[in-house]
Parts: structure tokens; sequence; C-alpha cells
């Protein structure tokens, strides 16, 4: 009588048995591939979690805010662009006209509560709504060069930079440490100490530090780097620091509450031979540099509800004609603040410390 | 003995099983590396839009054409399972990309997919729906991987231990 193939004894056959240990073979080998794949059998590899739990480890835990950047303000107003920008690039954000846009200042560093001084680096984060529906998200620091060249030194200086708990200051040993280990961030520093510090958020540049590349009509596409350069006079940060923990972030509310502060859009053309994959290293003097219009800060919300808050200034939200450059920094940064949006969306926001009220 | 599945259903199936094996390494590739991060997700999201597609040019085609019968001698216990495991994969097929484009349209992100064309937001900007469908999508992938698994075993089983012709009906 013929064997019945799904019977147990068909199965228990030597025969079988063999054959179902080749299947098992298959699939686990597979499975393991796929564990490869994720990044489950290294552990050293550096990839979104690991960097946002840096922070948390080096920060402490602050549900709700973003993991850096973290104490801030929304604010909205308007883009007029010249439409000399359209030289570089088909966006429809340098098609001359208008746009809304929405954007956040900020304090860098992962410490919501953290007081405002003059060693803080401030940022300012953008959204353009362009008039054809397209998006383009920046997020620029008042700095002239990035500290770090790419993700695996971001993470070992925020590992140096960590507050040691018994003096609450960073240990200097490990900086020098880094530091010795990372020359371009040694020069990266000297710049930015070099640079003073202008006196509030309202007349600082703000700097794109990265590359991205725009792309004419022609198809031709260019090393761009951009700047926010302020309407505001500038004025070197004062000596000393104020009491007030907030008085950077209390002195734009009143800068805002005066009048719209404005920015101009400056680009900067890069000639062959500028690094675009290294964001320590400033270019040269006597760039290419056009004005693509003018931004104007309206009027600010607290990033409890305001429109800023569910948005990730991801540097690499990018509108047909502008592409990403060799920069590594770039894909890391959009991977990070995914992985720091994921987190800060899935909890409970306590009030911010920037509370502009209403009407401003 | 055995019919085979008809030339149309055979095409959809090895070129959907290529591209979703592809997606999910492409999906937990990207998330365990920064460097890579940025060239993978451009790959998924019109990758994964393309599976939508096809999975519903499959279900039609499904319901169009219906799939030769299972062997009478297979237990009725199996067939269920296999029948099941079927319909769990369409499931699963249709709700990781609406997933993946919900999520992104809860997070307030553009779509970009190809050069400047953008898909349109299926669901409002909203917190707490992208705090719900992010990781709703990382745990389907995972649950299509491991069904692909059982399906990729019981079609090796059917082929070399059982010896029914069910594999063969899918290749040829
Ligand atoms: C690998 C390097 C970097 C990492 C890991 C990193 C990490 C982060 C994280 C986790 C956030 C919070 C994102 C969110 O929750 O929405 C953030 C915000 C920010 N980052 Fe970075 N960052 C990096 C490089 C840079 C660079 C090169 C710049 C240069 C301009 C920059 C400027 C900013 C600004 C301005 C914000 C605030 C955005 C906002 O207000 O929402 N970051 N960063
Ligand atoms: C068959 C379809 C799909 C499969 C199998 C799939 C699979 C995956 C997997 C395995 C991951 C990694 C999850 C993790 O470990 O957290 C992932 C992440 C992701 N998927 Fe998909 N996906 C699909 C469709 C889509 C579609 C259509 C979109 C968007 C249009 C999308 C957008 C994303 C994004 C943006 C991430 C990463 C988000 C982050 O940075 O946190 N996916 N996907």
């Amino acid at each position: 009588m013929p064997d019945d193939p799904y019977s147990f004894a068909h199965l228990t056959k030597a025969a079988s048995l063999v054959r179902l240990s080749g299947v098992g073979i298959v699939l686990v080998s597979i499975a393991g591939a796929f564990a490869a794949t994720a990044g489950w059998l290294s552990p050293g590899r550096l990839d979104a979690d690991r960097m946002i739990d840096r922070f948390e480890a080096v920060n402490g835990e602050h549900p709700g805010f973003r993991r850096n950047h973290a104490k801030g303000v929304c604010f909205t107003g308007w883009f007029e662009s010249s439409g000399n920008g359209a030289r570089l690039s088909t966006a429809a954000v340098f098609w001359r006209g208008r746009m809304p846009v929405i954007g956040r200042f900020a304090l860098a560093g992962g410490l919501p509560m953290m007081a405002d001084g003059p060693a803080a680096v401030r940022s300012m984060a953008l959204e353009f709504q362009s008039p054809d529906g397209d998006r383009w998200r920046t997020a620029m620091n008042d700095i002239p060069v990035f500290p770090v060249k790419d993700a695996q030194a971001f993470y070992d200086q925020l590992a140096a930079g960590k507050p040691d708990p018994r003096t609450g200051r960073p240990d200097p040993a490990a900086m020098q440490v880094f530091l010795a280990r990372h020359p371009e961030t040694a020069r990266a520093l000297a710049l930015i100490k070099a640079q003073p510090f202008s006196s509030g958020f309202g007349n600082a540049t703000y700097n794109s530090l990265n590359t991205l590349l725009f792309v004419d009509g022609a198809r031709v596409a260019r090393p761009v780097r951009w700047s926010m350069v302020p309407h505001d006079t500038f004025v070197p940060e004062p000596a000393g620091k104020p009491a007030d923990p907030n008085y950077l972030f209390d002195a734009l509310i009143a800068r805002v509450k005066d009048s719209p502060v404005q920015w101009r859009l400056v680009l900067t053309v890069g000639q062959p031979g500028d690094p675009t994959d290294d964001a320590t290293v400033p270019w040269p003097e006597g760039r290419n540099r056009i004005d693509a219009g003018v931004l104007t800060v309206m009027a600010l919300q607290d990033e409890d509800d305001g429109a800023c808050r569910d948005i990730s200034f991801d540097p690499l939200v990018l509108p047909a004609g502008i592409t990403a450059s060799d920069d590594p920094l770039l894909s890391a940064r959009s991977g990070a603040y995914s992985e720091s949006f994921t987190r800060r969306e899935g909890e409970a926001k306590p009030p911010s410390a920037v509370q502009p009220g209403t009407g401003s | 003995m055995t019919q085979t599945f008809p030339l149309l259903s055979r095409l959809l199936h090895w070129t959907m099983a290529v591209l979703i094996l592809a997606m999910l390494f492409v999906g937990a590739a990207m998330v365990s590396s920064l460097s890579d991060y940025s060239r993978l997700v451009a790959i998924h999201r019109p990758l994964g839009i393309l599976l939508l597609v096809l999975v519903a040019v499959r279900l039609i085609n499904r319901l169009l054409a219906s799939p030769p019968p299972l062997p009478v001698a297979m237990p009725p216990l199996l067939k269920f399972v296999a029948h099941a495991s079927h319909w769990l994969l369409y499931g699963l097929m249709f709700a990781l990309p609406l997933v993946g484009w919900g999520m992104l349209s809860a997070g307030g992100y553009p779509i970009p997919l190809i050069g400047s064309f953008h898909l349109p937001p299926i669901l409002p900007h909203d917190k707490a729906l992208y705090a719900i469908l992010r990781p709703a999508h990382t745990v389907l992938a995972y649950l299509l991987f491991l069904t692909f698994l059982a399906h990729l075993g019981a079609a090796l089983t059917h082929a070399l231990v059982f010896k029914d012709g069910v594999f063969r009906s899918m290749v040829k």
C-alpha cells in the first residue's frame, strides 16, 4: 500500500529526517543572514538607536524633548525669494515670491532646562513650504564649522564630553585623548573659538555647515553651503552671564514682539577642490555668494503645541533641485533625527522652559 | 496530477517573493547603519509602494483565477494552516506598505518617490498616530519575516518530503 506522505511514520523515516534537517538549515541560514544585516550580531555597529542611547546616557532622559537642541521655541513667518537662487537650483523655493515657513530657535545640547549662556551654540531650524507643495528643511548653527566630521567622531565626542558625576564637569583628560585622535576637531574648535558669538538669537548668523548639491535646469550640480545673515546689527556677546536662565530666549521674545526679525538667505557656491565631505573645514574666502531672499520671523510659539513640535528637521528632507552631497554627516543626521523623533513622539511632553505666551 | 498556478500568478508570486525579501533586508540594513541610512531609505520607499501596487494586482488576480486545490489527501488541519497562512501573508503584504505610507504621513514627512514625484499624505500629521504606526511597521515587518520563513519551510517540505505536487504547482 502506498505510503501516506503526511503520516508521522513517513515524516520520521531516516530519509525524511535528513531532508527535514536540510530544510531547517536553509531557514536558519536565511534567519542568520537577516540577523547579520540587522546588526544583531555586531553590537559595536553605530546605528541610530545607539547614537540616541548615548545622548540619553550623557544628558539623562528627558521624555518628549528632542535628544539634542532640546531647549527651544517655535516660530512662524515668511520667506520672500528674490529669484536669484533659481540660477543654481530648479527648486520652487527659489522662484521669485513669498512662501510660509515654520521654524525653531534652540540651544545645542540635550538638556531642555539648561540655563542660557554665552558658551551654548544657538540654532535655527526651518521648513520652507514652497508654492509647488515641496518642502525644504534645514537646521543651522551659529558656528562657522562643525566640530566633527562623521557619526563615529560625534558619538565618541559625546562620551568624551560627558560630565563626570563627581565634579559635574567633563574629564579634561578624556577630551585630550579625543582631540589627539581627531586633529580636525582641534582645528575646528580653534576656528569656532576665534569667531565671536553675537549677543542674541536675533543678530546671529546661522550656517548650514554641511554641503548640499544644487541642481540647475541644465542638470548641472554645484556644491552649496548657505547661511542666514541677520538684518539686526551684530553686537558681540557681553562678558559675564545674566542671572535670568532664559535671558537669550527672553530677549528674542521681546525682539519679536517689537517687530518682525529678518535674515538674508545667502548661498555660497563651492569651487572644484572645496571640501564637500568634511564640515570641519571652512571654504576659502572669495566664493561666489548669491542673495536668495529674505526670511521674516513674525511670531513665536511655545513648542508644547507649536507647529515645530511634530517636525523632524531632517537635513535630507529636500525639494527636487537639491540633493545630498558626499558629506557623511547628512545620512547620519537623517537616521539619528528619525530615531529621536520616533522616541519623542511616543512620549508625553512636559512644558518647555521657553513660554513666549500668546500674542508675541 | 496536481494542476499548476496560471502563468500570471506564478510571475507575480516569484517577483514579489524576491522584492519582499529584498525589502525586509533593506529595512533591517537601513536602521542598523547610519552611513547607509539615507541611500537605503531612498530605495525602500519606492520599492515598498511598487509592492503595494503589485499586491493589489495579485489580489484581484487571485480572486479571478482561483488557485489549484490542495491535494485531497492532505489532512484538514494542514490545509487550514496553509490557507490561513496565505491570507496572513496577503494581509501583511497590504499592511506593511500602507503602514509605511501612513506613518510618514502622520510624521509630517514629505514622501518623495522618484524624481520630483511625491505621494500625498493618507493620514493627518498627528503625533499619537505616528507613535503607534512607526513601531507597528517594525512589528509587522518582523512578523512578515517569520511568516515568510514558515512559508518557505512548508514549501520545501512539500517539495522534498511530502512530494505531493504542491511545490511544483508554483514552479511550472
Ligand atoms: C552625526 C552628527 C549629528 C547628530 C548625531 C545630531 C543629532 C541631533 C539630534 C538627535 C537632534 C534632535 C532631532 C529631533 O528630535 O528632531 C538634533 C537637532 C539639531 N541638529 Fe544635529 N546632529 C548632528 C549633526 C548636526 C550638524 C552637522 C548640524 C549643523 C548645522 C546640526 C544642527 C542641528 C540643529 C540646528 C538641530 C535642532 C533642530 C530643531 O530645532 O529641531 N546637527 N541633532
Ligand atoms: C513590503 C513592504 C515593506 C516592508 C517589508 C518594510 C520593511 C521594513 C523594515 C524591516 C524596516 C526596519 C524596521 C525596524 O527595524 O525598525 C522598515 C523601516 C522603514 N520603512 Fe518600511 N517596509 C515596507 C514598506 C514601506 C513603505 C511603503 C514605506 C514608505 C513609503 C516605508 C518606510 C519605512 C521607513 C521610513 C522606515 C525607517 C524609519 C526610521 O528611520 O525609523 N516602508 N521597513
